[in-house]
């Protein structure tokens, strides 16, 4: 991916390109030369992919230090029972509670596998739903009913369009 | 449709062998997957036969008040036979997780659509895995079609869901947007000219990740590679598949490319190791699952550079799926030994060959 010697692309930027990255946009490809950091703030990530076996990071999580002490190890899950330890040793949760027993461990490694813990997706509206969960869902519907459209599939833009008033009119 | 009788439809649930979306040559299929699950209900892992019981219920209840075609077809997958359970693993309908280590739970089950793309497995590792299976390259459709079922489902259940972590998994790599989508790509020409670990090498650089034909642990078999994307939190939906699609493009450009040198400078051993995968096919008494995957990846290769006339793609998908283990043994009506099963995989293979060229597709033979 590196390229020797040529300098970033990006407009006013004279560091030297580590990233090659070619696109392809309607069959047309086209090749940009980035820096790190033009690379980063484009959403490119320039470290290796990160693996994805959950019991090495838990196993580094518990190495780095109050994971693992028992005076600071989270409580078990409120609703199912397991402990932090029987997480580290499965590598799977009990339950969807257990993300609000362990939350402050599972923010560290949601951030250490998926290089986030802030959800940028989809949002689920539950039966009361906060007003900036609404704003959301409907920036996501907006985005749905404009795929719909471009893929011309008028019958889930139908539909689509129905959902956003009944929220519109909600909020 | 009963439980009995799903598999008498014929290519049940294969909608995608039909080889009919862009660069079909290329991507056998697409697959989007969303991981759901219920609130209020623990993990499969932690879960009793009662809570499995519950959330299959719940479910099923959600899934007949979706707008799923009337043939959709629920299956309990504990309810099947031992043989039944494995064809719909072969079909790429059900995980290795949930059938493929002895029987399955009590409470796991499967919703398909016969002759569509849509299914909805229930009781995984999650609650709910809703699938969407494509021929060719249609990730973003891919996505809209899962997305669409997505909508109705949560519209019946209370999913869980964090305001921080979005959709919430079993296992923390799911968690966020649920989403895992993928492209099945027969990449001969990138391996033929030793391209192909530079190739995978790229897309590891870009947070995707390769896998076999049937997903993780599964090895490389007949120039098949699955990409996927690795993480699942911090991006849209929209972004996953948005840098996906543009890799997969990449790719399959790279692929073409490497076919073309291929002809240019090999053409002559190109054709008659093409040629020599289809005379083994047609006239072998005894194949390994393996070497069948190998030989049909030479066959399709010399269909898509137009080599070879025939067989189309479709039969060369169907062969892929109809000569595994469960399959044959279906048809032969009974268990088969390994050497029983190599030598039934060939006749397979012959006749399917056999009657292409009776239709008038084939026979390609000079």
């Amino acid at each position: 991916m590196s390229e020797e010697g040529r300098v970033c692309d990006a407009p006013e930027c004279s560091k030297p390109a580590v990233v090659h990255l070619t696109t392809v946009v309607d069959n047309k490809s086209t090749t940009s030369y980035l820096c790190k950091a033009c690379a980063q703030a484009k959403g490119i990530s320039t470290d290796p992919a990160p693996a994805v076996d959950v019991s090495d990071f838990l196993a580094q999580l518990g190495e780095a230090g109050p994971a693992r002490s028992a005076a600071v190890a989270p409580e078990p899950c409120s609703f199912c029972d397991m402990t932090f330890d029987d997480f580290r040793e499965s590598g799977r949760l009990g339950c969807p509670h257990c993300y609000t027993s362990f939350e402050t461990g599972m923010r560290r490694l949601l951030k250490r596998i998926h290089g986030a813990s802030q959800h940028a997706g989809k949002v689920y509206l539950p039966a009361d739903p906060a007003a900036a969960d609404l704003g959301r869902r409907l920036d996501g519907l907006r985005r749905g009913l404009q795929r719909a459209i471009d893929a011309e599939d008028f019958e889930r833009a139908a539909v689509l369009r129905d959902l956003i008033r009944e929220h519109e009119t909600a909020g | 449709m009963t439980v009995d009788d799903f598999l008498a439809v014929p290519d049940f649930g294969l909608g995608w062998l039909d080889a009919s979306g862009p660069h079909a040559d290329i991507v056998l299929s697409t697959r989007v997957r969303l991981a759901r699950n219920l609130q209020g209900h623990r993990y499969l892992s932690r879960a009793s036969d009662s809570d499995r019981q519950t959330v299959f219920r719940a479910v099923a209840r959600a899934v007949d008040q979706a707008s799923l075609p009337d043939d959709a077809v629920l299956l309990p997958l504990a309810e099947l036979r031992r043989r039944t359970q494995r064809i719909l693993l072969e079909r790429r309908l059900v995980s290795d997780e949930i059938v493929g280590r002895g029987e399955p739970e009590s409470g796991a089950g499967v919703a398909v659509c016969p002759r569509e793309t849509l299914s909805v497995m229930i009781n995984e590792e999650d609650h709910l895995r809703l699938q969407c299976l494509m021929s060719g390259l249609r990730l973003v459709d891919g996505w809209s079609r899962v997305d669409g079922l997505d909508e109705e489902l949560g519209r019946h259940l209370p999913l869980a869901y964090h305001h921080d972590f979005g959709f919430l998994t079993s296992c923390p790599t799911n968690v966020g947007t649920g989403l895992r989508a993928s492209a099945l790509l027969h990449l001969p020409g990138l391996v033929l000219t030793k391209e192909i670990d530079r190739a995978l090498n790229g897309i590891a650089q870009v947070g995707l990740t390769t896998r076999g034909l049937y997903g993780e642990g599964s090895k490389f078999v007949g120039n098949f590679f699955q990409v996927s994307n690795q993480t699942t939190l911090g991006q849209s939906e929209e972004d996953l598949i948005d840098h996906l699609d543009r890799i997969v493009a990449t790719v399959i450009l790279k692929e073409r490319e490497a076919r073309r040198v291929l002809m240019r400078d090999a053409g002559a051993v190109t054709e008659d190791q093409v040629w020599r995968a289809y005379g083994l096919l047609r006239y072998a008494r005894a194949l390994t699952y393996e070497e069948l995957m190998n030989l049909l990846s030479g066959v399709r290769l010399g269909v898509s550079l137009k080599v070879l006339p025939s067989p189309p793609v479709y039969s060369l998908n169907r062969m892929m799926i109809f000569s595994q283990t469960a399959h044959l043994e279906d048809a032969a009506g009974c268990p088969l030994s390994s050497s029983e099963r190599r030598a039934h995989r060939a006749e397979y293979v012959r006749r399917a060959l056999r009657d292409e060229s009776a239709h008038g597709t084939s026979d390609p033979g000079p």
